[in-house]
């Protein structure tokens, strides 16, 4: 089965008035202009940079239990080893810091160290400041610490029992924020029913394991009072502010620089940000830069990951598989503590909680719990697999129950395109869609009638084969103000209210007519310099390869906003925006000067191949002529016309709002979809899952460069694929570790993944000016839940549970099953 | 015999991407971060230091291995390469010209170690079946691309290496 | 992740080696390929005080064949093998193995020998030479040199017969023998994995048809490699219908552990599986093999 691009039905929105002349640079297979530096060995990760003099190293010392109190803690020994500069402890943390701010009513404290209890496998207990990393790794080992174990609280079910040892005492339960919602008439729905489908759905923790892992290089300046903090840390930037908070100096005095390459993060990196504090903190402590490089066995065990999510789950349907109604008690496990941005996991889909169908009533409990594991955050797909793992396998359950195809029961349930844009009953609105035309594409290719009968003629040879269907709506650009919905109303008024997506954008010509961008996207992998030079280039008249790009990011001296980074797939349709109306404030400007200079009207001057042109074709003028006259002789500009040619765009989508009174909330900027179909055979004998056939049918709105988006697609995919078949963050029953290394947190390699078929029914959005959606996550959402589906078809198992590893395919294949842990 | 204490350094000489390269190592230096250090070979990439991950893949005295996994010691009177052995931004070798063309890198971190052992495989290999380079790449992890546009960038290279 | 400090020795002879771990003991550690023990000194599971690297011993990288037999001195990195046809050719159930041995990468630095001397119980070259009921040669400054026959070799995880001033110089595999036929049976997690149950297979058929020997070993199922004690099945005409009895019989007195990679009664089912599928073909190969020499 060859990769390939199956359909092409992206369009691509004219920008402006068309003009044969101009190149349209956006929705072309641009090659990357990262490319070249990336693939000789010039790429500028965290690690390659040497940003102060004299820089010292740090390593961390770290809890080798899932809970305890620290009862002694002696570094006299280590400060005593040669090359050591300082040891850093949670008495030094919790003398100069506050805890960090977190968004739920019960506020468990959260330090970035231990202070005097810890509380998972992993946790930071000191910060040894040394000449090399070596010696900081030996004089961890000399550190004394005592520790007197406590019960651990593991698995969600634990930690809902009444007498689990709490986690935080002050909040006195591991039920740490328990809200109910209501929208639509679901008590009239269950009325109405025909049919019941209960079920109750478990989803495993795994992470996003990127192969660079954190880096933090801080240098506090002793004089200026402020803290200069190189960070792979690609945001929210939001959480700049926490960290201020937190080390309690005005925010101009923490000046963070975020390197031109991430090597991979997939949303995990956000997470690094308690380790920029604790690293600024030990560079002023110990009074030297300090660089921390995280290493794997750290990355493994206290970086971050997924949430683990138990849900209770209630269809209301009538026998033709019309759903009206759901009922969700959802239980989400953030780990020890509740880090910011989390509880998000809960609520960024919650206004797409009923996903790409049409039910009209949903009724929702959700709560969150701590146990003595990993703290999560965001993660490729965040909260989108945990909620599709639900929705979608009930949809499979409801077609079983009542005897129907799946396919049919999808059908019924879909959104029609005559619908959009839809309000979503828990407040999304969905901008644009063709779900069906998407559907029945995936269908065409993967030839479902052609799967079908391949299904039952293997099953006919006693073989275990299946198939698996997944629909969901893949949000993008998300709301900073969905997390308040956290929070009840009368809580969430007492603090200013939050909406919006924003993204800046800097473009400057300097007087040689060279164009510079500045990004505050910082990308780990995803084009954006490369996507920024097309849009740019198509604005002003350019070749993209003339648009230089930087992706380095400084909250000093770049335009940035609380949204700006890199999650939630907000490029194409936010970023991407802020680019060209930057773009679009230069292009005006050197539309002003032209006009100006050849004594025409600004609406006959256009950009084109470098030069500023006359409608009429008698003046041309090079660009480099143009933008030099803002830099060389601002006498000849237009009368009031600021010399110099340096213009910041801001943009957020206006109808992002924050939350109502009655707690609706739009989550996302836009509503991307796609389908995806799965042929599974399962070895009876080994348990092994083979994916014999995966097509996946996206609607990811304008393609703004179909190269990086099927490449986003198949990232996506190997995510998803590592969740469904291979990856678990696991723990004993004491709360150690059991996936502590890569040979234990089995990440899949070429040998394993299968080629896809990627097919496109893109229907660009209306409610962003370039009609692009974004596309980066809608497998890591999908792929977990229709694997599943396939494997649950092949088996004719109602329960299954991720990973779908061999041995536990194999256990759910014996007649006296034992569920394997 | 050589001998070096814990504490002692004992000076090496090498050839690292075809510079002589002099320099006093403690036994305990990984090779991995001698090449990032005192050589500035920042093409090297170290991604986990247990050997699974494959980003600091190297090259010594002709065979690919993992440089996290070889003491810095070790390497007296070796040649050792990196990425920077195959081409430069304007003059690429195939094998990056192929990678740029499938797309088959995203964040990059893990390409130069696969670049170094593709190279090195394709010269005892000339003609894989697209099992074989699947094979080759377990030994890699990347979490960006999924692998197939990798595949299809290494099987190109050989083919325009055959031609 | 770091080594703890280390004294650092390269001998130049087999002597000096030998010498230091005589002076040494357990302190000191050899290093060969690095393949095992790097990762445990990164880790600092492995934090040994003194490490002799005997990576420069002369000749010690020697591959050939001698007495019926393939000799793989200590220092034969695990690719050396895979590059040569002829010793390939000679033990077919090492060219069955070597390709699920870690990665290309890693045995490019790997040796054979020092996968021998690590012991692990799920790797596949330990489990090669005990089916093949080969010999590693220890040597130490005090008492010279001594044969071990693989079956003693191995004791638990990680434990092998070798005294700590003993280094491994070199392995003995039985070469292909007029008859046999052999299989390499893995399942693994994903490529490149340790095995969670791996299957060798040795047999010998009498140009008339009968098995003179089955020797099956498991890997994975046990703190070593496990030979299945199978004599009851030599001395008889096999057809593929006794498998799955054989099979039975391989796997009747293992106990296999529990783990995250699976259940004992899982293990128990695949090493049924696997060895059911490696008599087939180690069966069929050894007919080939006989009616070769029929003709």
């Amino acid at each position: 089965m060859e990769a390939s691009r199956a359909s092409e039905t992206a369009t691509v929105l004219p920008l402006t008035a068309p003009n044969p002349a101009r190149r349209t640079w956006v929705g072309a297979a641009t090659l990357r202009a990262e490319d070249p530096a990336l693939l000789t060995g010039e790429g500028r990760f965290i690690d390659d940079l040497s940003p102060f003099p004299s820089e010292h190293h740090a390593a961390i010392l770290r809890s080798p239990y899932a809970h305890a109190r620290i009862t002694r803690l002696d570094v006299k020994p280590a400060l005593a080893l040669e090359g050591v500069t300082a040891v850093i402890t949670g008495a030094d943390v919790s003398a100069a810091c506050k805890p960090f701010p977190v968004g739920i009513e019960t506020r468990p404290v959260f330090y970035p160290c231990a202070i005097d209890r810890v509380r998972y496998m992993g946790e930071p207990v000191a910060v040894v400041v040394a000449e090399d990393r070596y010696i900081a790794e030996d004089a961890l080992e000399l550190i004394d610490v005592g520790y007197d174990p406590l019960a651990p609280v593991v698995e969600i079910e634990d930690a809902l029992h009444a007498d689990s040892l709490p986690l935080h005492e002050a909040v006195g339960s591991n039920v740490v924020h328990d809200r109910s919602f209501a929208y639509g008439d679901v008590d009239g729905a269950f009325a109405n029913a025909e049919e019941f489908v209960e079920a109750k759905f478990v989803f495993p923790k795994y992470a996003s394991t990127p192969i660079e892992t954190y880096g933090v290089i801080a240098h506090y300046q002793r004089a200026a009072d402020t803290y200069v903090v190189h960070a792979n840390f690609h945001g929210p930037f939001i959480l700049h502010s926490l960290m201020a908070q937190a080390l309690q100096i005005p925010s101009n005095r923490l000046r963070i620089v975020v390197p031109p390459d991430i090597g991979g993060s997939y949303g995990i990196k956000s997470a690094v940000y308690p380790y920029i504090v604790l690293i600024a903190l030990a560079s002023k402590i110990a009074g030297v830069p300090v660089r921390w490089i995280e290493d794997r066995i750290e990355h493994l065990c206290a970086s971050s990951s997924s949430t683990d999510r138990v849900t209770w789950a209630r269809a209301a349907v009538l026998k033709d598989g019309t759903i009206l109604g759901l009922h969700l008690d959802q239980v989400d496990n953030t780990g020890a503590y509740v880090r910011a941005p989390e509880p998000a996991c809960l609520y960024r889909m919650h206004g797409t909680v009923t996903g790409a169908y049409r039910i009209p009533a949903v009724a929702i409990r959700n709560r969150l719990v701590s146990t003595n594991k990993l703290p999560t955050g965001l993660n490729r797909g965040y909260g989108g697999q945990e909620q599709y793992f639900t929705l979608e396998r009930l949809v499979a359950l409801v077609a079983k129950r009542l005897g129907l195809d799946v396919i049919e029961v999808v059908r019924r349930n879909l959104l029609r395109k005559e619908e959009f844009p839809y309000h979503a009953p828990a407040g999304s609105v969905y901008d644009s869609g063709d779900y069906h035309a998407a559907l029945e594409h995936a269908l065409e290719l993967a030839d479902y009638p052609a799967l079908m009968a391949g299904r039952e003629s293997a099953r006919a040879e006693g073989r275990l084969v299946g198939i698996g269907i997944g629909c969901i709506v893949e949000p993008s650009g998300s709301n900073m103000g969905y997390i308040s919905i956290a929070l009840p109303k009368d809580l969430r008024d007492r603090s200013l209210p939050k909406s919006g997506c924003t993204e800046a954008a800097t473009i400057a010509i300097d007087p040689l007519g060279a164009v510079t961008v500045r990004l505050s996207t910082t990308p780990q992998g995803q084009g954006h310099r490369t996507v920024a030079a097309q849009i740019v280039a198509q604005e002003l008249g350019l070749e993209p390869k003339q648009v230089e790009v930087l992706a380095e990011l400084d909250t000093q001296t770049s335009a940035w906003s609380i949204a700006s980074g890199s999650y939630s797939s907000r490029f194409a349709p936010v970023a991407a925006v802020a680019i060209r109306n930057a773009a679009r404030k230069v292009a005006y400007k050197l539309k002003a000067i032209a006009a100006h200079q050849f004594g025409v009207a600004f609406e006959d001057v256009d950009l084109v191949e470098g030069a500023a042109r006359s409608a009429d074709g008698t003046h041309v003028t090079s660009l480099k002529r143009i933008a030099g006259a803002a830099h060389w002789n601002p006498s000849s500009l237009p009368d009031g016309m600021e010399p110099g040619i340096y213009e910041t765009a801001y943009y957020s989508i206006g109808l992002l709002r924050p939350p109502d009174d009655d707690d609706r909330v739009d989550s996302s900027a836009v509503y991307g979809f796609v389908v995806d179909l799965a042929l599974v055979e399962v070895d009876s004998r080994t348990g092994r899952v083979d994916v014999k056939q995966y097509v996946t049918v996206h609607d990811s709105g304008t393609v703004l460069n179909p190269m990086i988006v099927d490449g986003q697609i198949r990232g996506g995919f190997a995510h998803g694929l590592g969740g469904a078949l291979f990856e678990e963050i696991a723990y004993d029953e004491n709360g150690t570790l059991r996936s502590g290394t890569l040979a234990d947190y089995p990440i899949p390699t070429a040998s394993e993944l299968p080629t896809i078929v990627i097919g496109h029914v893109d229907v660009p959005s209306p409610f962003t000016p370039l009609g692009a959606k974004g596309v980066g996550e809608g497998n890591a959402m999908s792929v977990p839940v229709v694997i599943a589906n396939a494997v649950a078809d092949a088996l004719g198992a109602n329960e299954v549970r991720l990973p779908l590893v061999p041995h536990r395919v194999w256990e759910m294949l014996q007649p006296n099953a034992v569920e394997a842990r | 015999m050589s001998y070096c204490s814990k504490d002692g350094r004992t000076t090496i000489s090498l050839e690292v991407d075809g510079k002589r390269v002099k320099a006093a190592v403690s036994p305990r230096l990984l090779l991995s971060d001698f090449l990032r250090g005192p050589c500035a070979a920042k093409g090297v990439h170290v991604g986990c230091e247990h050997g699974v991950c494959g980003a600091c893949t190297v090259r010594v005295d002709g065979q690919a291995v993992r440089a996290c996994l070889m003491l810095a010691i070790q390497t007296d009177g070796s040649r050792v390469e990196t990425v920077k052995v195959l081409g430069i931004a304007d003059a690429m070798h195939p094998l990056q010209e192929r990678f740029q063309a499938r797309h088959a890198l995203q964040c990059g971190f893990c390409t130069p170690g696969i670049l170094i052992s593709a190279q090195t495989y394709l010269r005892e290999h000339p003609a894989p079946t697209r099992r074989d380079i699947e094979e080759l790449l377990s030994g890699h992890l990347c979490r960006c691309t999924g692998y197939t546009p990798i595949v299809d960038a290494i099987l190109d290279a050989a083919e325009l290496e055959r031609r | 992740m770091k080594p703890a400090p280390f004294d650092y020795y390269c001998p130049r002879s087999l002597d000096e080696a030998l010498a230091l771990l005589a002076q040494y003991g357990d302190e000191a550690k050899v290093l060969a390929g690095g393949q095992s023990l790097v990762p445990a000194m990164n880790m600092r599971l492995a934090r040994p005080g003194v490490i002799v690297d005997v990576n420069r011993l002369p000749e010690a990288a020697v591959i050939e064949r001698c007495d019926g037999s393939l000799r793989v001195g200590m220092l034969a990195r695990q690719a050396d093998l895979e590059r040569m046809p002829v010793a390939l050719d000679a033990v077919p159930l090492l060219a069955q193995a070597l390709p699920h041995v870690g990665h290309w990468q890693t045995r490019n630095r790997g040796t054979v020998c020092g996968s021998l001397a690590h012991a692990d119980p799920s790797a596949e070259l330990p489990l090669a030479i005990v089916v093949l009921d080969g010999a590693i040669e220890a040597r130490s400054s005090a008492r010279g040199t001594r044969w071990i026959a693989a079956g003693q070799f191995f004791e638990s995880y990680f434990q092998t017969a070798l005294q700590n001033d003993e280094i491994v110089v070199g392995a003995s595999f039985p070469a292909r023998r007029e008859g046999w036929g052999y299989a390499f049976e893995e399942f693994a997690g994903r490529h490149g994995d340790f095995a969670i149950v791996a299957v060798a297979c040795a047999v010998a058929l009498e140009p008339n048809g009968v098995a003179s020997e089955v020797r099956l070993g498991l890997g994975g199922v046990a703190d070593k490699p496990h030979l299945a004690p199978l004599t009851a099945y030599c001395g008889r005409v096999l057809s593929q219908r006794d498998l799955p009895e054989i099979a039975n019989a391989a796997v009747a007195d293992i106990e296999p552990p529990s783990d995250l990679r699976g259940s004992a009664r899982y293990r128990r089912a695949l090493a049924t599986n696997l060895a059911q599928r490696a008599l087939t073909r180690a069966l069929a190969s050894a007919r080939t093999a006989c009616d070769g020499l029929a003709q």
